[in-house]
């Protein structure tokens, strides 16, 4: 479903991203994980279109990301980490907006956004501006951008930072749900969610792989049981 | 295009969303009203060659802070994120702003289509150089709506965007007028031309040439050019 290679970028003299290669392949559901500041935001960011790598390739089913940035687009619903949106617009409007960038088709359009209101149970502040919502709600916001018009892949930037206990588990059961049918990557700095949810973890330190692999293969090289200490052990080496 | 129609609708909304739309177009109805009547019954003349006069340097105070939100707000608060990785060009971008814009350039205009009515009222108004002022207006909305656009593209701050669009607006009406005085006589055609304000002037005059229209043209495209460089450049 997506292919990286080489994946390299730059920020001036600042190497964020260093010759990352991984796939994904369709139906999967891939934990990115890594210590802050490892490159996890700048691969979505590549990937969702928003910079331009340094160098490397990005294919996403048999779309190139310098070629067909904007199909690529297309297909991928992202929420990015702080979920930051227009303030002044009323939920309703907001979602109204995307659903019209993603052509959704008018007939449709109502249903599908009643549909996502729901599931992300934003039905009570659907009439209420953005900037009035607490951060769990804007958080949900984010969530139903992402998936507005069926995008078949998601790429989701710590989704469950600044919710409380009862909404991470509300919004790891839409993960789980929508994940039956869709390809998803997401970061999480809860390694015990990622275990959860994740079918393989690719984890990332300054800029570079330093696993990608499943949690139980993971286990079984490194002698260890913990998944926080197989995290600290290949994040702490340097 | 569907994707320029979307992003135009959302922009021309969020002007009326926020308090903006009513106190910009409120400041630009006072001070042009001002400054157009305070004179208007001692000339004793029924026509609008004063106001039209007048539009070119309000404008280049007023449009700036129309634009000044397009692109800096959204790159402070990090919506510009969200703006770009969700299916549409830079054109749409782009354009669906700048459109946005001129609408809005129109809007605020379209009160003082009264003006014209109460003069016609009091003598004899001759429509033809008020048919032109007012493509002309159109035109030069436009255009600064467009520098005042790629003002906004390069700075996250508001304040910032309005000055540096609002000293170029100014410096294509004014200065260059001012700054013939000095000028050989061999330069004076060239920086002539280079002028918004005599430009406008000529179309104010009924005169539609197509020279004129060219020049409007040809500024508000370099200018949307350029944003559309600076946010490739942004990446």
């Amino acid at each position: 479903m997506i292919e990286i290679k080489d994946l390299t970028k730059y920020y001036g003299d600042l190497c964020a991203v260093d010759h990352v290669s991984f796939d994904i392949r369709k139906g999967e559901i891939l934990g990115l994980l890594g210590p802050n500041g490892a490159g996890k935001t700048t691969i979505y960011r590549i990937l969702t279109g928003y910079l331009r790598p340094t160098s490397g390739d990005i294919r996403v089913k048999d779309f190139d990301i310098h070629v067909h940035r904007t199909e690529i687009k297309r297909l991928i619903g992202y929420l990015p980490e702080a979920a930051p949106i227009y303030h002044e617009m009323l939920v309703y409007d907001y979602l109204d907006f995307v659903a019209d960038i993603r052509g959704v088709e008018s007939a449709r359009k109502l249903d599908h956004i009643r549909h996502l209101a729901d599931l992300c149970s934003l039905r009570q502040v659907m009439h209420m501006t953005i900037s009035e919502l607490s951060k769990g709600y804007r958080q949900r916001v984010g969530i139903a951008h992402a998936l507005m018009g069926d995008p078949e892949i998601l790429v989701l930037d710590e989704p469950t930072s600044g919710l409380d206990p009862n909404q991470i588990v509300e919004t790891r059961e839409i993960i789980r749900r929508i994940g039956k049918e869709k390809t998803i990557i997401f970061s999480t700095h809860i390694l015990s969610e990622a275990e959860a949810t994740c079918d393989r973890m690719l984890i990332i330190d300054q800029g570079r792989i330093v696993a990608d692999d499943t949690l139980d293969n993971l286990r079984k090289e490194l002698k260890q049981q913990s998944f926080e200490a197989i995290f600290r052990q290949l994040t702490q080496g340097n | 295009m569907q994707n320029i129609k979307h992003i135009f609708k959302k922009e021309f909304r969020a002007y009326f969303i926020s308090p903006i739309a009513y106190i910009v177009i409120s400041v630009f109805l006072i001070i042009i009203g001002w400054l157009f009547f305070s004179t208007f019954f001692l000339e004793r003349q029924a026509n609008l060659s004063r106001f039209f006069s007048l539009l070119p340097v309000t404008f280049a105070f007023i449009i700036p802070a129309v634009t000044m939100r397009l692109f800096s707000e959204e790159i402070n608060v990090g919506s510009y994120e969200l703006l770009l990785t969700l299916p549409v060009t830079f054109r749409d971008i782009i354009l669906g702003k700048f459109f946005s814009a001129v609408a809005f350039v129109g809007l605020m205009l379209s009160p003082t289509l009264l003006y014209a009515v109460s003069t016609s009222l009091l003598g004899e108004l001759d429509w033809g150089p008020v048919a032109g002022g007012y493509l002309g207006a159109v035109l030069l909305g436009a255009a600064f709506s467009a520098i005042g656009l790629l003002a906004s593209s390069i700075t996250r701050n508001q304040v910032v965007a309005f000055i540096i669009g609002m000293a170029v607006c100014f410096s294509l009406t004014l200065l260059i007028d001012f700054v013939l005085f000095f000028l050989p006589s061999g330069l004076v055609g060239i920086f002539q031309y280079l002028s918004a304000n005599y430009h406008f002037q000529n179309i104010a005059k009924g005169v539609v040439d197509s020279r004129d229209l060219l020049y409007f043209a040809a500024l508000t495209f370099v200018a949307l050019y350029v944003t559309n460089l600076i946010m490739q450049e942004k990446k």
